[in-house]
């Protein structure tokens, strides 16, 4: 039965094979690391998004508190990124955890209250009462531990293990039982799911991913502000690319953002007016003849997407 | 045996009362028909074994044991298996919709039993990775049989597995289910109006305005004249 995973494990290999080998040829780490970023946050956005269907808005608050949990943790402890890394994306799942009541509200309600939530601890850690703690709106520097290619691979192994979760929702019961959530909780609850226990452990997963993601990016920018890691772009980018390759699937994350981040720094950075105009007019053209994504015209022609 | 004991009940929705104190009782290998019009609380009471909805009054006993409390999730790993009208989730494939019917069993248990469910329903097997929305009406209510057969319940609940089918999808459907109660003789609570379900009954209940107006045989229900004109439609 092993056959099954052989295509989504692929997939998997393909995106290891990019990341390692690019460097060597497109000198643009920057851009390459933030790549990497988005595509696991996409696959992390996926977990919650696509198979529950909550829309977290405000997503980017887990990238934040992952960012923030590992550089307090090196600043005050001064361990090793990798394990502070670590403690980033429990910081994000710590918040996730906090946030549980938000999983009552459903819809516009639960995107609008989650987007409340990510702005809450954005104006809590650029608090400058909050200095000894955060630094405030003054920022962190982590430049004693900088090292771009240590964290550029830890970040490909945030993106592998993020892949290999949806791959887990994908082929498992537990992801089965997250789809008949989202088609019908009554059905769901009929089946003998337990409703709150499993979407719980779905949302701190996604949390745990964006945790990771934002805690390495703080190692690997070195010198940021609580502007940079709460910026709400980050959402509303992964939401898109989410939405443009089509949720529920591991290829499909996969597909939006490298399409459409790409095309943001091609033309995004050098013309930013036709950029929008571009993005806009993509959007429209996705809602009204692909709302499932890219991926629904490989299901079209009936070909199994991972 | 009795299995399920539904013990003056009362539920219903905000201010609005459905069920009066209604009791029945399905005992162990019976199929036990709950008959009655449209609004009669049938679902109702149905949604209230199952926990679906709050009794405010009364007790649910299965199996010995007090369930009025517990949540609908925890019923069905205690074996009970709810049927609902709509039966199936359109948007998953045939086989998830079995996987899902067997989740609160383990993995072999789910594959012996899908491979049972096929052997019931030929049908299914051909559309196994197919939406359970592309099919028709009455396949999708044996998809919707065969699901909830796949936890092995030790009782079968069953909201109108007749509605929305033509005559010719509901004689098949009784005919799956007779077939089932021979071989297997689960025990089975089928809330219909269809008076065609009452061939499978050895206990038929009839549920007026959220009270049981009427308890017995089949025999018994056709020589009660009041209820023969209301159901059979024949007036003399």
């Amino acid at each position: 039965m092993l056959s099954k995973y052989y295509s989504s494990l692929g997939a998997i290999f393909v995106i290891i094979f990019i990341f390692v080998t690019l460097p060597f040829v497109y000198n643009n780490q920057s851009f390459l690391f933030n790549m990497m970023m988005y595509l696991a946050l996409a696959e992390g956005l996926n977990i919650i998004y696509g198979f529950t269907g909550y829309l977290p808005f405000g997503y980017v608050g887990f990238f934040g508190a992952g960012a923030y949990g590992a550089s307090i943790v090196i600043m005050f402890l001064r361990i090793s990124p990798f394990l502070a890394v670590l403690a980033g994306g429990i910081a994000a799942v710590i918040i996730g955890i906090i946030l549980f009541p938000l999983l009552r509200l459903s819809g516009a309600y639960f995107a609008i209250a989650n987007l409340a939530a990510s702005q809450a601890l954005y104006y809590l850690v650029a608090n400058p009462n909050l200095q000894k703690i955060t630094q405030g709106p003054y920022g962190i520097d982590l430049s004693s531990v900088y090292n771009a290619n240590a964290s550029y691979y830890l970040m490909l192994g945030v993106l592998v293990f993020s892949m290999l979760l949806v791959l887990y929702m994908r082929k498992t019961d537990f992801g089965l039982s997250l789809l008949a959530i989202k088609e019908d909780r009554v059905t769901a609850a009929l089946a003998g799911i337990n409703i709150v226990k499993t979407r719980s452990i779905a949302w701190m997963l996604s949390a745990f991913v964006a945790g990771l993601c934002g805690a390495v990016f703080a190692w690997f920018t070195a010198v940021f502000y609580p502007s940079t890691v709460f910026n709400l772009n980050v959402s509303v980018f992964t939401i898109v690319f989410v939405l443009f390759g089509g949720m529920g699937t591991i290829v499909g994350p996969l597909l939006g953002t490298l399409i459409l981040y790409s095309m943001y720094n091609f033309i995004g950075i050098s013309t930013p007016e036709y950029f929008q105009l571009f993005y806009g007019l993509l959007i429209m053209i996705l809602v009204l003849f692909l709302p499932n994504g890219v991926v629904s015209i490989l299901q079209h022609w009936r070909i199994d997407v991972p | 045996m009795d299995l399920l004991k539904v013990e003056s009940v009362e539920a219903g929705y905000g201010l609005i009362q459905v069920l009066w104190r209604t009791s029945i009782i399905v005992e162990e290998n019976q199929c036990v028909v709950l008959l009655g019009v449209n609004g009669a609380g049938k679902t109702t009471l149905l949604r209230t074994i199952i926990g679906l909805v709050e009794a405010t009054k009364g007790d649910i006993v299965f199996d010995g044991e007090n369930i009025t409390g517990l949540k609908p999730n925890v019923r069905v790993s205690r074996g009970i298996a709810y049927m609902s009208e709509l039966a199936v989730v359109p948007d998953l494939t045939v086989e998830e919709n079995l996987k899902l019917g067997g989740y609160v069993k383990n993995r072999d248990d789910t594959r012996r039993m899908a491979d049972k469910a096929y052997e019931y329903f030929p049908d299914l097997k051909a559309y196994r990775t197919r939406k359970a929305a592309s099919l028709s009406g009455g396949q999708r209510k044996m998809l919707g049989v065969a699901k909830t057969l796949m936890s092995n319940p030790k009782i079968l609940v069953m909201d109108e597995p007749s509605s929305g089918l033509s005559p010719k999808f509901v004689k098949k459907v009784i005919e799956i289910l007779k077939l089932l109660y021979e071989e297997e003789r689960p025990s089975m609570l089928i809330a219909e109006q269809n008076v065609a379900f009452l061939d499978l009954a050895q206990k038929i209940y009839i549920l007026d305005k959220g009270k049981v107006t009427f308890t017995g045989s089949v025999n018994a229900l056709k020589e009660n004249d009041t209820i023969r004109e209301t159901y059979f439609g024949i007036m003399h």
